[in-house]
């Protein structure tokens, strides 16, 4: 059982407010952009080359943009934003096993999904494959995700933040109430 | 010094997002089919408390408005919003609570984060296309706030002090956190299957 909302609640909203306090708003779906970034690199050395002048480029349009700011973070990926994805997984990880761990049966299988599509991992992970790509695909379009632009986004004023919400919440509660019919 | 805060603040985020259940697709399914109000309760809440804190810190001038960061609106935010919100629904992860479920063992977050990875692949390759498009061109105003916040480098929307309609706002987010029911649609106890 998750904590009680009005504690969460506080203890999240201290969590973004401390972030932008100490440093910058928090965000991550960037992250997955300069992890293909650092992996296209291994692959084909060409794709982020450095100018005489320090400068970072690429011959891919989106990470040469901003002045190679991509191009640059992939580079360096021992930088602020890209470490701070891996320690959230760290975070993440300590605090499920210090309650207990996730069950297994949950771990292969949530209880949502096999309430309504019984025991069907395969499919699962196919839905969750696809599901992840249009979510990715939608977050780089839009500029941010659920982190950076709605709770960041919101948390600040920003425009771009409740036209953001606007669509996500539009899309999602239709999707949801349909596809998963049976409660659990 | 950066990287020891990114290990600080980037750990503290993402044991919050367990602790809160937004790990777990179940209570991310529950809340976008209205069956379950609690996670949005919580996020609710976090948003109004992050608000009122960062721009009350402003006017009292403990917390620098340097470091502010809005981003531009643009219509693709709300298209690339669409496509999100149907993946996070169908799936119930996204990008962030996706690393953090796959670290906590669940195996179908791997294949999200796999699927994510293409996507976002996908996207550097398209990319051009979009721009082409005026889709990614900014609209009314492109970085700006509802407010205008005093010494940020944003404009506002309305000629209202952005520092205190962001506090009011932030009282509003909590306020529909508590007014919101437990549930929407369904009835009876809202689920709460055990984990």
């Amino acid at each position: 059982m998750p904590l009680n909302w009005k504690t969460g609640g506080v203890l999240l909203g201290f969590v973004f407010f401390l972030a932008v306090l100490l440093v910058k708003p928090i965000g991550v779906s960037t992250q997955f952009v300069i992890l293909d970034a650092i992996i296209g690199n291994t692959v084909n050395a060409e794709l982020i080359t450095q100018t005489d002048d320090g400068a970072y480029t690429s011959t891919n349009a989106y990470l040469a943009k901003s002045n190679g700011k991509y191009a640059k973070n992939a580079a360096n990926p021992l930088n602020y934003s890209f470490v701070f994805v891996l320690a959230m997984m760290a975070g993440a990880f300590l605090s499920a096993m210090a309650r207990g761990g996730v069950r297994a049966e949950e771990r292969r299988l949530p209880a949502i999904w096999r309430a309504n599509f019984g025991d069907t991992p395969m499919k699962r992970y196919l839905v969750a494959f696809l599901g992840g790509f249009i979510v990715l695909y939608g977050a780089r379009l839009a500029g941010g995700c659920t982190s950076g632009h709605m709770m960041s986004g919101m948390m600040q004023t920003a425009l771009s933040g409740y036209i953001f919400a606007a669509g996500a919440f539009a899309a999602a509660i239709p999707v949801a109430m349909i596809m998963y019919g049976r409660e659990a | 010094m950066n990287i020891l805060l990114a290990l600080l603040i980037g750990a503290a985020f993402g044991a919050t997002l367990d602790r809160i259940g937004a790990t777990s697709p179940n209570w991310i399914i529950r809340m976008l089919s209205l069956r379950n109000l609690h996670l949005m309760k919580t996020i609710l809440l976090a948003i109004g408390t992050g608000s009122i804190l960062m721009f009350g810190g402003q006017m009292l001038g403990l917390v620098d408005v340097g470091h502010m960061s809005v981003k531009t609106a643009y219509v693709g935010v709300f298209l690339g919003g669409l496509m999100l919100g149907a993946g996070w629904a169908a799936s119930g992860y996204c990008p962030g609570t996706g690393v953090c479920a796959a670290a906590s063992g669940r195996k179908d977050a791997l294949f999200f984060i796999a699927g994510g990875l293409l996507g976002a692949a996908a996207y550097m390759v398209t990319y051009p296309a979009w721009k082409a498009s005026g889709l990614l061109d900014k609209i009314a105003g492109g970085k700006v706030t509802l407010g205008t916040v005093p010494g940020a480098e944003y404009e506002g929307l309305v000629g209202m002090s952005g520092d205190v309609l962001g506090i009011v706002l932030g009282a509003v987010f909590v306020l529909v956190a508590f007014l919101l029911p437990e549930r929407l649609v369904g009835e009876g106890a809202a689920p709460v299957a055990a984990e």
